[in-house]
């Protein structure tokens, strides 16, 4: 009888203690900073700077250092690279007339910018591409023929210099550990 | 008051000889509209909004905040949207019951804002038997929601329907008695003589007048919230178990009515508890404000409707925080704890108010000294958990 006594007023009382002792710790969530990101408008920073450097986000090509050798368009799964690339006889350059990449075809698998000899076509942290249009999604990164990049041993181009830093970084992101010895030693 | 104005409009000839029944009838039916629509519908609307911000902030998230400033407009949208929407009366529902059931259930609403003291002055009507008939006008609420839920012709909303009546009738019964224990302190139960009979500090209030009625504040807490549908007892609408309850089949502006009548019956809880346990709207005599009654009444106005939002907001901070209990569950904490608890805190009040009629002063003070070490120890218990996260403290509400 007793003990059906206290077991009541224990019931009473661990209800009482456990929904204040609850309260309390809703209480201290409620003045915590709230976790929401509130994208796109009231970021700290731009999302696209807060992305890893080998995220693959939309491509896009360095004219300035592309050699026309093609591996991309090789490379490509889906056929999305579209390059005219011709030897021009006279000048014996490579003149580049086309080079357009369907960013809605592309699935963004990165096969492209690994065998580019000089890293000029690479993934960059854009994700925001979409748009009413279908040609739209298209990107032509040649408006005049110009002629392709010819690599030399050591590059003296003081406007080439920091493009193809870029570039050949990029690559360095996807060389294999023995590769990255050798290149080291 | 509202006679007196209008029969000096009468004497100034305002009416030109419209017999003086009619001009009562025409000053009832105004000043009805004005409140409805100036005050309880708006207060209703904007509860949802602020809900909505208190809840977010609780789970770590921000609520709506683009609508307007703030997302302040966020209820009206949702109210000019849910207006728009279709209103769809299934093909086998008894059509007039239908379309009966939110009319019932706003006017047992509505009219319980007839008798809620907002200030000395401003109270629609004081009536005698004030506090009974709030309980009484918030019971019908009931009726409309088995209505809807037979109405609907759909098994969960009957459910729904069914659950809500057992629900609400078993905790009338602690919620009658535990309101009856402090009209035995008051003797009357007009709601301004209630408060008249308190004081400003919180050693007048009736809370803490004998530690039965402390005990009594929480057991017509809990069974208010369970009368109003709200969590942990929310399970005639239970939004993850019968889809919406009772109000599965309702669509547009009827399931409008639902929504700001659950949402306004918080403020209609919050009000009764402040009323009778809190103060009301009791103010201490600050000589520049209180000697002008403008000043006065609006001073009181704002107590009250700060008391009475700070009730609102617990409401919603209790929602976050307990899960819902089973029906079992539900029936048990009502007839096995809060009824016992109630008829104890019945008879130990008259016991108390036969020996010491005029109350006594000690126990008084000691019991709003527990109180505020209650808080207080409260107050260290949320530090020592924002402590134990590490987290970031935001206090500002703006985003």
């Amino acid at each position: 009888m007793v003990g059906a006594l206290n077991e009541y007023l224990r019931n009473i009382w661990t209800m009482a203690a456990t929904v204040l002792d609850g309260m309390a710790v809703t209480c201290s969530h409620f003045v915590r900073t709230p976790s929401t990101i509130q994208y796109p408008d009231r970021t700290d920073i731009r999302v696209q700077d807060t992305l890893p450097y080998r995220y693959r986000g939309i491509l896009e090509v360095d004219l300035d250092i592309c050699t026309g050798c093609l591996a991309c368009e090789r490379a490509c799964p889906i056929d999305c690279i579209v390059i005219d690339a011709k030897k021009d006889m006279e000048t014996r350059r490579m003149m580049l007339k086309r080079f357009d990449i369907d960013i809605a075809k592309c699935m963004y698998c990165g096969l492209c910018s690994e065998p580019c000899p000089t890293g000029s076509i690479h993934h960059t942290p854009e994700f925001e591409g979409a748009d009413y249009s279908l040609e739209s999604m298209v990107r032509r990164f040649v408006n005049e023929p110009v002629a392709a990049y010819k690599p030399k041993k050591v590059e003296d181009d003081p406007k080439i210099t920091p493009i193809l830093d870029r570039g050949m970084r990029y690559i360095d992101e996807f060389a294999s550990p023995e590769e990255r010895k050798r290149a080291a030693g | 008051m509202l006679q007196h104005f209008l029969d000096t409009l009468i004497a100034d000839g305002t009416f030109a000889g419209m017999p003086r029944d009619v001009v009562y009838l025409i000053g009832m039916l105004a000043a009805g509209a004005l409140v409805v629509f100036g005050f309880v519908l708006n207060v209703a609307g904007v509860t949802t909004f602020v809900e909505r911000r208190v809840w977010a902030r609780i789970q770590s998230r921000v609520g709506p905040n683009r609508v307007g400033p703030q997302g302040i407009l966020q209820w009206l949208a949702d109210g000019i949207k849910l207006l728009m929407k279709e209103e769809a009366i299934p093909f086998a529902a008894d059509a007039r019951l239908f379309k009966l059931a939110p009319y019932i259930v706003t006017v047992g609403f509505v009219a319980a804002f007839v008798a809620i003291p907002f200030s000395s002055t401003l109270i629609v009507a004081d009536l005698n038997l004030g506090i009974l008939y709030i309980t009484s006008m918030t019971s019908l609420v009931v009726v409309g929601i088995m209505v809807a839920g037979w109405a609907s012709n759909n098994k969960w909303a009957l459910i729904g329907g069914i659950r809500a009546a057992a629900q609400i009738v078993s905790y009338e019964i602690p919620a009658a008695l535990s309101i009856f224990t402090v009209i035995l302190i008051t003797g009357t139960l007009s709601m301004q003589g209630i408060i008249q009979q308190q004081g400003w500090g919180p050693w007048d209030w009736f809370i803490f007048h004998n530690p039965f009625t402390f005990v009594g504040f929480f057991i017509t807490f809990t069974a208010l919230l369970a009368e109003g549908n709200r969590t942990p007892f929310d399970l005639p609408e239970a939004e993850s178990e019968l889809v919406a309850g009772f109000v599965t089949e309702y669509s547009g502006a009827r399931y409008l009515f639902f929504f700001l009548v659950e949402w306004g019956n918080l403020y209609v809880i919050s009000a009764i508890l402040v009323t009778l346990f809190l103060g009301g709207w009791q103010v201490p005599p600050i000589p520049v404000i209180t000697d002008h009654p403008v000043g006065r009444n609006i001073l009181e106005f704002l107590t009250f409707f700060v008391k009475s939002y700070f009730g609102v907001i617990v409401i919603m901070w209790i929602r976050a925080t307990l899960p819902r209990t089973r029906v079992d569950q539900l029936m048990t904490a009502s007839w096995k704890y809060l009824l016992p608890m109630a008829f104890v805190n019945f008879v130990g009040t008259a016991l108390w108010v036969l020996v010491w009629p005029d109350g006594f002063r000690f126990a008084e003070l000691l019991l709003t000294a527990i109180g505020f070490g209650l808080v207080v120890y409260f107050v260290s218990r949320v530090v020592h958990y924002l402590r134990r996260s590490g987290a970031k403290i935001t206090l500002s509400p703006l985003s």
